[in-house]
């Protein structure tokens, strides 16, 4: 039970966007531009790094949910993703990655915790100014995301099988206002 | 120095959102509707002061400095008050109700986890409604957002409050929509 009456069924973060669409419009903006710009960093790369950060912040349903994303994108990898998830450093990912996921879970933390030394092995790995700026800003998005859903108590389905029907919508169609005006999706 | 090269000079976070017009549209879109829009039965004031005390939590200087000038402006009170509301907020005039809102928010900084139930009964107890405890949280969580990036990329911050204090009406009157951030 969330703690407050949203008043409407949808799961997760949909049922408070559902309930207060004025927020919901721009940060569904946020997280499409984010989590799906295909510039720099693929979809697959920017999903990982919101799982890893939602794992971190024990959001459940963020993790599941952005984590299935990123299952549909590297071709159904589960296990690849839920070493993402708990140690990523011996993950078979680049080099590359590795430091902006290492940098991401310094903003998990803090923004503070992020040292020159962390952007020195990103950009030695090859990652450009533009794949450190949106690295943060993700982390630094599913800090927010994640507290807004846990710290309104919004339902979590625990059921798994619930979650690849809607990434594979949000995969199809995007972040739009679909997500929460419209009937889940449950297949 | 910034972490990366944003091409510009402005401090905080406006040096990043001149970098990234893209993400930097709905970040001004969540703050304007969040904390100016003015169908909301929390005043701008209690907003931003919510703002101020999660940025302050996240030890935050641009951020906790910029919204903290905007709290003082709108609740006409002075920087030493809001100092004191963000030190310790049970010990100030504030009503019950901010209170319990500023003890959600509180919890929301340190996770979404550690809100409880009878924290929201609390508040719910002194008048706040589902949707001021929604907004609350959400600012909370937007604070949390914002603190990360701008720290997270090691943005510059004027050390001088005045600066912040003196930019506090220009900032209320403009807003946070097509604001020049070069100015």
């Amino acid at each position: 039970m969330p703690h407050i009456e949203v008043n409407n069924d949808f799961p997760g973060i949909r049922g408070l966007m559902a309930f207060r669409p004025e927020t919901a419009e721009p940060l569904a903006a946020l997280a499409e531009v984010l989590l799906r710009d295909n510039e720099g960093l693929t979809r697959g790369e920017r999903e990982l790094i919101a799982t890893r950060v939602s794992y971190l912040n024990d959001c459940f349903y963020c993790h599941n949910s952005h984590g299935e994303l990123a299952c549909l994108y590297l071709d159904g990898d589960r296990e690849l993703v839920d070493q993402v998830r708990k140690d990523y450093r011996h993950a078979d990912i680049s080099d590359k990655l590795k430091a902006l996921l290492t940098i991401a879970s310094k903003v998990q933390q803090s923004g503070k915790a992020v040292q020159p030394e962390d952007i020195a092995a990103a950009r030695e790995a090859g990652a450009t100014d533009k794949d450190i700026h949106d690295t943060v800003l993700i982390a630094a998005a599913f800090c927010l995301f994640n507290r807004y859903v846990d710290g309104l108590g919004a339902t979590t389905p625990t059921d798994l099988s619930t979650y690849p029907p809607r990434a594979r919508q949000v995969a199809e169609r995007g972040y739009g206002s679909h997500i929460y005006s419209t009937a889940q999706p449950i297949r | 120095m910034a972490h990366i090269d944003l091409g510009n000079d402005l401090p905080g976070i406006r040096g990043p959102m001149a970098y990234c017009p893209e993400t930097s549209k709905p970040l001004n879109e969540l703050a304007e509707a969040l904390l100016r829009d003015d169908n909301n039965t929390l005043s701008r004031g209690d907003r931003e002061l919510i703002g101020t005390y999660v940025s302050y939590l996240n030890d935050c200087f641009f951020c906790q400095n910029v919204h903290g000038s905007l709290a003082q402006h709108y609740m006409e009170c002075d920087m030493s008050y809001i100092d004191a509301i963000k030190a310790n907020p049970a010990a100030t005039v504030l009503s019950d109700k901010m209170k319990a809102l500023l003890s959600i928010a509180g919890s929301v900084q340190k996770s979404g986890r550690s809100v409880t139930a009878s924290q929201i009964e609390k508040a719910r107890a002194l008048g706040a409604t589902d949707r001021e405890i929604h907004d609350t949280v959400l600012i909370a969580a937007a604070f949390c957002m914002y603190n990360r990036y701008v720290d997270g990329l090691a943005t510059w911050a004027p050390q001088d409050r005045q600066f912040y204090v003196d930019r506090a009406p220009r900032r209320a009157a403009e807003g946070y929509l097509d604001y020049d951030l070069h100015k």
